[in-house]
């Protein structure tokens, strides 16, 4: 597992590509995915060290996606973010109860975002 | 047929009668113990052996007079429905067991009264019970074929024993329970049975007479026609006849009421007033039956039985005649059935009245009040037994005496008029106010007076010299005209005394709560006024005595829990004294149970003012507490539907949070890309072209905001109903064109095919603006969701009655069926509101539902489509 590896899963094409060249700047392996389903695919193939996930996506949402990843042995080590607009007090409760390591709403700080995974990943 | 062969018979009938009342008894609960049927017939027992044979005699001597005494009933039938019904209601409500307890109640329980009624109905009918003796005894002598019949005294009279084994019969069944308003099923079942065999059997030697010893009626008639005094016989008399008639029916119209047998059959054994319903038309039915071969079985007896007999006797003597013993016993059992049931059910209710009225409250109630319970329930078993038996044998004396001069027919009416001089006091009390006690007692005595001297001192008298009658109107009989006097001068009596006395508060209390007895059904012991002082303790020691102390403690506590009274409360009020009252009215008779309540409390006299305010308060209270209850009722259902009404307000709350929460997070998403696209920007070393599609996005995510925005306002305009429409008759079929330009660049750019069945020429009533902005959106959907070259959109036009429907159709990927009811809401939610939706069915659905329903149409998905969208919508036809 490579901790400069980085999966953004969104489906807002293009969010994620400011992210993506934010990521590779600080030279990250980067690799996207659209939804939960595709998100739990790649992950279990390139065991990423951060990722970055939205919670309302197509197919499977971001929890569900998170409860999976959790369950992955090989996912153990892996550092999860959500990436949420779900402002709320309660959606930022949940989530951490669910074994977030961060939780970072939108909009965002792009700079907070790399800062944060880059200190997570120290 | 010999003696022993005739006692035999007599007395296996009586066992099979014991046999019959312990049985019921025994299952007193059965459904078919308590019905309408068993109620009816026993109302039978007002056909007694007079009917049973009288009848025959009169008609055979003096023609169809004797119908009058059945004409009565079948008048006073009708009016039952109202009258008996009141009367029933007013005896469960009081715990009445006789005529004497209704009459004496009804003027303040008042003890004097209750013993002249009770008198007054011994008079009239011990004579009554003799006369049922007698018959038994004649008709016995003439099936016996011994030749020693005439009894030597009254060790060999087998009538004597046959009276006593009626009176075990009666003391056995009669007397179970203390409670004298309690039921006797047992004994009731008996005398609907006795109903039953004394009409079978007397229609039975009726056909016997009519068709087999004649030849049908018409036969009959021709025979009869030919005897000398048959004109007579078959004519009504003239005016003066005409006077005897209506005494007669009023008499026996008072009879059916007044009668003790009957008040206890019709009253005190009443379950369930509806049984009232049946009974006024089959009671009548079973009176005609009854009557139906009377003149018949007369005419025959005249043609074929000589002079010599008594004409009583016709309908068993004729078949007789013929040698048909058989049917004779049948005849004879028919009578015998006839007169049990009578002797049975006067007894009874007269031991209650002996007791209750005359014996407990005169002389014995200080014993009571010392005994026990147990001893106290056998005292008054014990007497009412006595009662029982003297009654039987004062009655069989009366027989042996006096009788033998007079005819069935005559007895039962000098009774008839005994018992009509209750009428007074009985009527008048159910709707006059005013009549008094003392009014109530001086009518009576002055009745009674009036009957011995123009009816009894004559009979007396007329052994000395014949045809002596006084005050005699010539052409009435002596019934009549006694009937006639009596009355008069017991009515006049009672209204006068009423109009010049008043009653005290006690009087006025009951005859408030007899005559306006609907108004305080419900009020119950509330209607009852006392004014005093009383122990609870001591009440309750009273009743011990009676009740036992089960039953008291039992009637104690459902009283509390009623009116919601402490166990510990100590001073007792006007409810409590009048719920005692009627409970030991039930056992002793409503005179006793008043003295005995007095004096166990310190009653204060009331002015007749107060009685009379009290008692409207109470029914304004019980009405207002109706009213109240009705008011809480309406609070409590206002109550329900403002919890609905702010129910649903909160679920609109919930719904407008959740709204906003959608379309901040919808805000947010452009925003947030604007956001992390301008921040990458200020990397100076991106490439140019890079640098061009940041700049590009941003661009494209600020247009999607500003739509969005525009959505959402628009969104807000057609839901609070500002947007303002300029709806008129407009031909769809441009429309719908109009609406193909405006995506048909971007079509033709994607190759999809935008196909429009013009069919028909429509005008629809709408906003052409706003519906175009409705087929934009559909188009645009379709478009998005069908293949690059391959996609097809059919627009359709379909004329249905009062609208015009407009379908688009595509062949795309279709709209899932999970989604086909929420693609309308606005940010619709699948099941899991953190799916997302497809991109652009957002806000466009939202709206077009909006235009829609705002030109009161509908829009729906259709969910029959295999392949592709199909959305339709319609709005109102155009002129």
């Amino acid at each position: 597992m490579s901790e400069k590896k980085i999966l953004i899963v969104d489906d807002e094409p293009n969010i994620v590509m400011s992210l993506e060249y934010a990521f590779k700047k600080r030279s990250f392996q980067v690799f996207i995915a659209r939804d939960g389903t595709e998100a739990l695919e790649i992950a279990g193939r390139e065991l990423p060290g951060v990722i970055l996930l939205d919670i309302m996506m197509p197919k499977m949402d971001g929890y569900e996606t998170l409860k999976q990843i959790r369950g992955n042995e090989r996912l153990k080590k892996t550092k999860v973010i959500f990436l949420s607009a779900k402002s709320k007090l309660t959606d930022i409760e949940k989530g951490l109860n669910m074994g977030i390591d961060r939780y970072i709403t939108k909009p965002f700080s792009i700079k907070k975002v790399v800062g944060t995974v880059e200190e997570m990943i120290k | 047929m010999p003696n022993y062969a005739l006692i035999l018979v007599i007395v296996s009938y009586l066992a099979l009668l014991f046999a019959l009342a312990y049985y019921v008894e025994r299952r007193a609960k059965r459904k078919w113990v308590n019905n309408p049927y068993i109620y009816m017939l026993s109302l039978g027992v007002y056909c007694t052996a007079w009917t049973y044979y009288g009848s025959v005699g009169i008609a055979s001597q003096s023609g169809v007079s004797f119908l009058g005494i059945y004409l009565g009933p079948v008048i006073a039938m009708p009016l039952w429905i109202l009258l008996m019904r009141k009367i029933i209601r007013i005896s469960k409500q009081h715990k009445i067991s006789s005529i004497a307890d209704f009459i004496s109640l009804r003027y303040g329980n008042n003890r004097l009264l209750g013993a002249f009624v009770t008198i007054t109905c011994l008079l009239g009918v011990i004579p009554y019970i003799a006369l049922q003796l007698k018959a038994v005894s004649e008709t016995f002598s003439l099936l016996s074929s011994d030749n020693s019949f005439a009894a030597a005294g009254i060790l060999d009279d087998t009538t004597f024993y046959i009276a006593i084994l009626i009176a075990v019969f009666v003391a056995f069944f009669g007397t179970r329970s203390t409670d004298a308003s309690q039921s006797r099923k047992g004994i009731m079942a008996t005398v609907a049975v006795e109903s039953v065999l004394k009409l079978v059997f007397f229609l039975t030697a009726g056909v016997f007479v009519v068709y087999f010893q004649f030849d049908g009626t018409t036969d009959l008639y021709t025979r009869a026609s030919q005897t000398p005094n048959f004109q007579q016989l078959t004519s009504f008399g003239g005016l003066e006849n005409g006077f005897n008639w209506l005494f007669t029916i009023g008499l026996s119209f008072f009879a059916i009421f007044l009668l003790p047998r009957q008040f206890h059959v019709a009253v005190v054994e009443n379950q369930n007033e509806k049984h009232l319903a049946k009974a006024i038309w089959l009671f009548p039915l079973y009176l005609l039956l009854f009557n139906l071969f009377v003149i018949f079985i007369a005419w025959a007896g005249n043609l074929k039985l000589p002079g010599s007999v008594n004409p009583d006797y016709y309908s068993l003597l004729l078949p007789l005649q013929e040698g048909k013993l058989s049917l004779s016993l049948l005849v004879f059992i028919g009578g015998f059935s006839a007169v049990i049931s009578m002797i049975v059910v006067s007894t009874l209710a007269l031991s209650t009245m002996v007791s209750n009225n005359i014996v407990i409250p005169y002389g014995f109630l200080k014993k009571l009040v010392e005994g026990n319970p147990e001893e106290n329930a056998n005292n008054i078993k014990t007497i009412r037994r006595i009662a029982i038996v003297l009654l039987i044998m004062i009655a069989y004396f009366f027989y042996i005496r006096f009788s033998l001069q007079l005819s069935l027919f005559s007895i039962g009416l000098i009774s008839f008029v005994i018992i009509a001089q209750l009428a007074p006091s009985f009527f008048f009390g159910l709707f006059w106010k005013r009549g008094t006690a003392k009014a109530a007692k001086i009518g009576i005595a002055v009745g009674l007076l009036i009957v011995g001297y123009t009816l009894i001192l004559p009979i007396v008298v007329n052994a000395i010299s014949p045809d002596a009658q006084l005050l005699g109107i010539s052409y009435l009989t002596p019934e009549s005209n006694a009937f006639l006097w009596s009355i008069s001068g017991n009515a006049l009596a009672f209204v006068g005394f009423s109009l010049m006395t008043k009653g005290n508060y006690r009087e006025r209390n009951y005859a408030e709560m007899f005559v306006n007895n609907e108004n305080y059904e419900n009020l119950q012991e509330g209607a009852f006024i006392w004014k005093g002082e009383a122990y609870v303790a001591d009440i309750k020691r009273l009743l011990n005595r009676f009740l036992g102390e089960v039953r008291t403690n039992r009637a104690l506590s459902i009283f509390n829990r009623k009116y919601n009274i402490s166990e510990t409360e100590e001073k007792a009020d006007a409810r409590l004294i009048n719920f005692s009252e009627k409970l030991l009215t039930g056992t002793i008779g409503s005179a006793s149970a008043k003295i005995l309540l007095a004096s166990v409390s310190k009653e204060k006299p009331i002015s007749l003012v107060e009685v009379l305010s009290i008692l409207e308060e109470n029914k304004e209270t019980k009405a207002n507490n109706k009213l109240l209850l009705e008011k809480s009722r309406e609070l409590s259902a206002m109550a329900t539907q403002l919890r609905l009404a702010n129910e649903e307000l909160r679920q609109q709350d919930q719904l407008k949070d959740e709204f906003l929460d959608t379309v901040a997070h919808e805000l947010k998403t452009p925003i947030t890309s604007i956001k992390a696209a301008s921040e990458v920007l200020e990397d100076g070393e991106m490439p140019t072209d890079l640098r061009q599609q940041f700049l590009e996005n941003i661009s494209k995510d600020t247009d999607r905001l500003s739509k969005l925005i525009h959505n959402i306002l628009d969104l807000e305009k057609l839901s609070s109903q500002r947007a303002a429409l300029d709806i008129r008759s407009r031909k769809i079929n441009a429309t719908i064109i109009k609406a193909i330009k405006g995506i048909e660049q971007i079509a033709a750019k994607k190759g999809v095919r935008v196909e429009f069945v013009e069919s028909k020429f429509l005008e629809g009533l709408y906003d052409e603006d706003r519906i175009l902005q409705v087929l934009t959106n559909l188009l645009s959907n379709s478009l998005k969701f069908t293949e690059e070259a391959k996609g097809i959109i059919r627009i359709l036009l379909e004329e249905k009655e009062a609208e015009i429907a407009v379908a688009v159709e595509d062949n795309g990927r279709g709209i899932p069926s999970e989604d086909h009811n929420y693609i309308f809401e606005k940010f619709y939610q699948s099941k899991n509101q953190n799916i997302k939706k497809p991109q652009g069915s957002g806000f466009g659905l939202a709206i077009c539902k909006k235009i829609i329903e705002s030109h009161q149409g509908d829009i729906w998905a259709d969910k029959n489509r295999e392949q592709g969208a199909r959305l339709v919508f319609t709005i109102p036809k155009g002129k």
